[in-house]
């Protein structure tokens, strides 16, 4: 099986999520990686030095530069005619093109899937993760989002694909970017980081999320996730929310602190090596994942708690 | 112009799924059901575009059992003005669905259609950018804001590293992320007066729709069970074991 990926990157260089999508391809196929971009070159060189991928199509275009799914859809969709499968990271640029291209090809998508169980064969969570479904595709060509915590990343080097140049598709003429507000941070990503500290609700307001929880993180190197709650609160920005329709993370060690633990928050973290969870409530559901629970107040258990690490 | 919005019926978000024994799906026999809450924020951004003043009108659509048309009253009852059940009692596909949107706007056109970002029962995240596909109209995905301007709508869109604005010409696809809007209750008055809203009753073959599954279901089985560890009494007791585990020195 031919296998296209789509690789996720700033133009300059290649994003985490695009290596464990290399992995999930490479158990249909080849595996063929798209940049899709504008001033890509960065991103194909690198595209090009990851294990596994056979070859990089690299498509460097002004319309592709804010990867709008109404322009990288038809590009995609044309160069399926070569392959018979179109991978993406669950990613929200993942999310966003995947189905688009699945209508165009008029396929039916596998989301987000956990495993690669034959040719067309794949499990994938459903109702928050509190089930999973082995599903089979009937569909001529597959389309399908990765869930990046359930396969190994792909070596990022060690690979030496050619860069085969493919013209765009254009413009749309129907979408445009307006413009982007990403914070910059020195934490490391969620999705990639080895330890997280998220904050729920009970950490009140902006100010003490900050003081009670970004200093136990800088003093474990963590990354900073949310519950919904905190998020809708206004504590921190969306993009920190962990869960079933936020991030999906699976760290070496989570620490939930004033976080109750709803199936919602569950379907985003439970698949974390240790959850620590921080609750007064000793009933709280969050305990029945947890392999360590401190039961107390979370306002004298976490400065203590960074004090003495 | 008029605004189509997509409800669908989904177990109620504060029921834990339960897996049926023969692994052929989850147990949704007396279990409660209501309006799958991304679609409820779909909902009320309509309802708040024509308090605007920018949608005249407010097309509720759900492709499912019979006992759908609650989720539309509830549609009806929070104010939308008219709704369309097409009726079908398997489980259709988001491709499927996808493809009833479409034949709809190519009835209706309206001028924006409206989904949730993912139904949180099959968490498939498609239909809203299927229908844009199918339509070849752009998409405006996991909506925080949306602003329409003239001929074109404005979304910020919730997306991994923050928020993006992106403009788009009309008609075009919106898909609701949760801190759109929180939806409104519908009032008692409002849920009788959606008692007399009319309610078509349509098949997806009156829109020329196969809904024959592309996906075979082989098995839904449980995800791997987490043991409740141990509680330990203080933050020495902590400290000790993340030493124990390597967590920190
Ligand atoms: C469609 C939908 C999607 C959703 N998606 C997500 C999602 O992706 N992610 C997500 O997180 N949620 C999601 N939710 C929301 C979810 O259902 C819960 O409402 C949310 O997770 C609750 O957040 P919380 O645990 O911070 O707040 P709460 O449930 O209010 O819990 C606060 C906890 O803090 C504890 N506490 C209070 N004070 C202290 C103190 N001083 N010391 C120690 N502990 C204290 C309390 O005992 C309690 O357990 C979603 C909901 C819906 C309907
Ligand atoms: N059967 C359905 N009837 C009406 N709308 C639906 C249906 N299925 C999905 N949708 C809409 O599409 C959105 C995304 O669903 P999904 O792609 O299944 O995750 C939902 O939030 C609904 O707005």
């Amino acid at each position: 099986m031919n296998t296209l990926i789509w690789v996720e990157h700033d133009n300059a260089s290649v994003k985490d999520a695009t290596l464990a999508v290399v992995t999930a391809a490479a158990k249909l196929g080849s595996v063929t990686a798209l940049v899709a971009g504008s001033g890509c070159d960065g991103a194909a060189t690198a595209a090009a030095q990851i294990e596994g991928v056979s070859k990089v199509l690299k498509a460097d275009d002004a319309a592709y530069a804010n990867a709008l799914a109404e322009n990288v859809a038809p590009l995609v969709a044309g160069l399926m005619a070569n392959y018979d499968a179109f991978l993406t990271p669950s990613t929200t640029t993942g999310k966003n093109i995947a189905p688009r291209v699945a209508a165009l090809l008029d396929v039916m998508q596998v989301s987000d899937i956990l495993s690669v169980e034959g040719p067309k064969t794949f499990t994938r969570p459903i109702y928050a993760g509190n089930a999973i479904a082995t599903v089979e595709s009937s569909d001529a060509k597959l389309v399908i989002t990765v869930r990046g915590t359930a396969f190994a990343k792909a070596n990022a080097t060690g690979g030496s694909a050619p860069v085969e140049a493919v013209a765009g598709a254009g413009d749309s003429g129907t979408s445009s970017f307006v413009g982007s507000e990403i914070a910059k941070s020195e934490r490391p990503e969620l999705t990639s980081a080895k330890i997280i500290v998220s904050g729920g609700r009970a950490l009140k307001d902006a100010d003490t999320f900050q003081q009670v929880i970004i200093p136990l993180a800088d003093k474990l190197g963590a990354g900073v996730g949310a519950s919904r709650a905190a998020v809708d609160a206004g504590y921190v920005p969306n993009d920190y929310q962990v869960g079933q329709t936020g991030k999906i993370v699976a760290p070496e060690v989570y620490i939930a602190i004033g976080i109750s633990g709803a199936i919602q928050h569950l379907a985003g973290m439970k698949d974390s090596k240790t959850i620590i969870a921080i609750n007064k409530d000793e009933d709280a559901p969050i305990f029945q994942v947890a392999d360590i629970g401190l039961v107390g107040d979370l306002f004298t258990l976490v400065p203590e708690l960074t004090g003495k690490l | 112009m008029k605004a189509l919005v997509c409800v669908k019926r989904v177990i109620d978000y504060n029921v834990k799924p339960r897996v049926k024994a023969d692994g052929t799906g989850v147990d949704l026999a007396n279990v409660k059901m209501s309006m799958n809450p991304f679609d409820e924020i779909a909902v009320e951004e309509a309802i708040r575009l024509k308090e605007k003043g920018v949608v005249t009108e407010i097309i509720a659509v759900s492709v499912g059992p019979q006992k759908a048309q609650e989720t539309l009253r509830t549609a009806l009852a929070m104010g939308a003005d008219r709704a369309i059940l097409v009726l079908n009692d398997d489980d259709v596909e988001p491709l499927a669905v996808a493809k009833i949107i479409k034949a709809i706007a190519d009835e209706e056109q309206p001028g924006l259609i409206i989904t949730g970002k993912q139904a949180i029962d099959d968490d498939s995240n498609q239909v809203g950018q299927m229908v844009a596909a199918l339509l070849g109209r752009p998409q405006g995905t996991f909506a925080n804001e949306i602003t329409v301007e003239g001929d074109s709508v404005v979304v910020k869109r919730e997306i991994d590293g923050g928020l993006e604005t992106v403009k788009l010409a009309l008609p075009a696809i919106v898909t609701t992320d949760l801190r759109l809007n929180e939806p409104r209750y519908a009032s008692l008055p409002n849920i009788m007066k959606a008692k007399n809203k009319p309610m078509a009753q349509k098949t997806p073959a009156d829109y020329g729709v196969d809904t024959t599954p592309r996906l075979k279901t082989l098995k839904v089985g449980e995800p791997p069970v987490r043991v409740a560890g141990i509680k330990v009494a203080d933050v020495d007791a902590l400290v000790a074991k993340l030493k124990e585990m390597g967590v920190v020195s």
